[in-house]
């Protein structure tokens, strides 16, 4: 069965993504900053599922400790298949307005700590010449919004990243799938005032995750008519765009 | 803001609620500070299944325990299971069932949750031999906002334990709790059908098969009158010995939207009832069925609540003592079908005479009516008033997990405990029901 890494793993959406890969018998390597809700997923999952679920703390904006926790992982999974990276947080935009070192730590959480992880399981993927690297990064990254453009850039940071590494690993077997997801009903998007139709549950979102990963998808958006909302919005010119209040 | 959109089951009254997600108990004592603090006071939401207020809050903001929904640890030797409050019975069947166990009691749908199940000590088509949800209950985490956590159990605070089993949810946040399950050896039904007449054939069949089978419940034709009033399909059932230990995923239909009006009518609620009354073959066929068709019919046809359209509906279900049953069941019926309403699925079961744990508990040694009403202004004006005289006469009671229109008097009369769990409501909880019938 599939040996799983979930970085970010307490996420609404990685949490059922999580679900959904235990159902199918996976066993799991749990990381998070938070032991007490880990092990609280992790005593769910071995329940659902039938693998094995470790977990593992860590804060991923502390890189130093990125290397120690991959290596704790191969040790308890004696292998990886797949890797899906998902931590972040829904930064405070006027915050970060009027606060660049704020902006700088949310890039930093959003973006160059992802980007760091990339590299590091990119390079364990391409030695061992196979594997499914995902990560999710979001639709605010395909446009910089007025509303949200410091954890837009960090996200479109992460998506171009994305696409020169998968050319890279294309070539040893390994794929990388860029998941945008629209908006999801977890703990981070509570209390924002979205359009009700547009929202989606984290247990579809997952499922389309897990296939998309399956078949080594590049883009994925989820749910899949967002890839026709962005597209739209992408073909946008720039001199009405900055006029939109998105 | 998040937008107020969550509604109980029965769309009716329709007092939208903003739901404040909780998503890990470790948070859920500065959620009910906040939730209080912000609105004065709150009220723990589950699935939605409860049909009129209780389920509400008079602040019209809940706290969505939903979310809520993990195993905390399961013994499959003994068959206990703790788990937080929001998970589904559909999940905890799913990871029961191929290991041997299945849920001990259950209600006619599986997307009811753990918390749901205790706040409202559900029963099911076992209540005769199990009683209800919360005789099945050996702890529970109790989240207070004036006294912190407990863990409740029948020795340890065993008033508190009695007052939120049954509690509508009002004596604090059920956070997680530990049931004891069933063993299975199978996970298909032997069941047997028997169509009968009328009421007398009812009371004459229950008595006969209630106790010899584990699982019994009835069919009623609402709209059949005079001699036929009260004719039905009877069904029992018991797990199979042999056979496998399947979770079954029957292909689910989805009632896409809410239709202008409703689809229950007097024509088309006639035209089903004796169809299906007639379709039953005479006497007494045996079968064996999944447990889903057996436990769970309606599950089969999500959000059917929108089948009654904008207006939603109302459920009435209430308890008839056993003396008093076989004169006041045959004058409910009679006044339902002289009225021309009702519904599809009107259910008759006799409950036994095991105890409810709860102050608040619904069932007790009787008979119990259940049937939806489409809503609209001569049920509050007209119909109910008259079934409500018969079930007090008969000293009946009405269910307040189903309920939006009793009176306090009623609601007082019936349950002379609810002062001892008035008593012990946590004071930043306070639901639509609760504000109705005890003010």
């Amino acid at each position: 069965m599939k040996r799983i890494l979930i970085i970010g793993a307490t996420s609404g959406i990685a949490s059922a993504c999580a679900r959904e890969w235990a159902g199918r018998g996976a066993s799991l390597f749990l990381v998070g900053r938070d032991a007490g809700r880990l092990e609280a997923l992790a005593a769910d999952l071995r329940v659902r599922g039938g693998g094995v679920v470790h977990s593992h703390r860590m804060d991923a904006v502390d890189v130093a400790t990125h290397a120690p926790m991959l290596e704790a992982c191969m040790a308890q999974l004696g292998g990886l298949d797949a890797a899906l990276i998902a931590h972040g947080t829904l930064p405070d935009q006027a915050a970060c307005e009027r606060d660049p070192a704020l902006a700088l730590r949310e890039i930093m959480t959003n973006g160059s700590s992802v980007i760091a992880l990339l590299g590091l399981l990119a390079n364990r993927f391409e030695q061992q010449r196979a594997g499914s690297l995902a990560v999710i990064t979001s639709v605010a990254g395909d446009r910089g919004r007025p509303s949200n453009y410091v954890y837009g850039s960090a996200k479109a940071a992460v998506s171009v990243f994305c696409e020169g590494l998968r050319a890279r690993l294309f070539k040893s077997g390994v794929s990388l799938t860029d998941i945008r997801p629209g908006f999801v009903a977890t703990a981070m998007t509570r209390g924002l005032p979205l359009p009700a139709p547009l929202v989606a549950s984290p247990e579809a979102v997952a499922r389309r995750i897990v296939a998309g990963i399956d078949r080594r998808k590049d883009v994925l958006y989820t749910p899949a008519f967002w890839a026709l909302i962005m597209l739209v919005i992408r073909c946008i010119p720039g001199f009405v765009f900055k006029r939109l209040k998105l | 803001m998040a937008r107020a959109s969550l509604l109980s089951w029965g769309n009716h009254p329709r007092f939208p609620q903003t739901a404040r997600s909780c998503h890990w108990i470790d948070s859920l004592p500065a959620e009910l500070v906040d939730a209080t603090r912000a609105h004065g006071t709150t009220l723990p939401f589950g699935n939605g299944r409860s049909y009129g207020d209780s389920c509400l809050a008079a602040s019209d903001h809940v706290l969505h325990l939903k979310p809520l929904d993990r195993f905390m640890s399961v013994d499959w030797q003994t068959g206990v299971l703790v788990a937080e409050a929001g998970i589904t019975l559909e999940d905890i069947l799913k990871a029961a069932i191929p290991r041997g166990w299945f849920v001990p009691v259950t209600p006619g749908t599986k997307y009811v949750t753990l918390g749901g199940a205790i706040a409202n000590d559900v029963h099911g088509k076992n209540h005769h031999r199990r009683g209800t949800f919360g005789r099945h209950v050996r702890k529970l985490g109790l989240l207070r906002s004036d006294s912190g956590r407990h863990t409740l159990s029948r020795e340890s605070d065993a008033a508190l334990f009695a007052a939120t089993i049954g509690g509508l949810g009002l004596t604090g946040l059920i956070e997680w709790a530990e049931i004891g399950l069933t063993p299975i050896r199978a996970s298909q039904i032997e069941a047997l059908t028997h169509r009968f007449d009328n009421l007398d054939e009812f009371f004459a069949l229950s008595s006969e098969l209630d106790a010899r089978h584990e699982f019994c419940v009835s069919w009623i034709d609402c709209t059949a009158s005079g001699k036929a009033t009260g004719r039905g399909i009877f069904m029992a059932g018991d797990f199979a010995t042999d056979g496998t230990l399947e979770v079954e995923t029957p292909r689910s239909l989805t009632v896409p939207l809410t239709p202008p009006l409703s689809l229950v009518n007097g024509v088309s609620l006639r035209a089903f009832n004796t169809l299906y009354w007639r379709k039953a073959a005479r006497g007494r066929r045996a079968s064996r069925m999944g447990y889903e068709p057996f436990f769970y019919p309606l599950d089969g046809l999500l959000e059917w609540n929108r089948l009654y359209g904008p207006r939603g509906f109302q459920q009435y279900q209430c308890l008839i003592p056993e003396e008093t049953a076989p004169g006041a069941i045959r004058e409910l019926l009679e006044a339902i079908a002289a009225a021309g309403t009702g519904s599809f699925l009107a259910v008759l079961k006799r409950c036994g005479d095991l105890e409810s744990p709860g102050l608040l508990s619904f069932p007790q040694a009787g008979v119990t009516l259940a049937l939806d009403f489409p809503q609209n202004e001569r049920l509050a004006s007209d119909l109910f008033p008259r079934l409500d005289a018969i079930v007090r006469a008969a000293a009946g009671r009405l269910y307040p997990a189903k309920d939006a229109h009793m009176t306090g008097e009623d609601f007082r009369r019936a349950y002379p405990r609810w002062r001892d769990v008035a008593q012990l409501r946590d004071p930043a909880l306070m639901s639509r029901f609760w504000q109705r019938v005890t003010e």
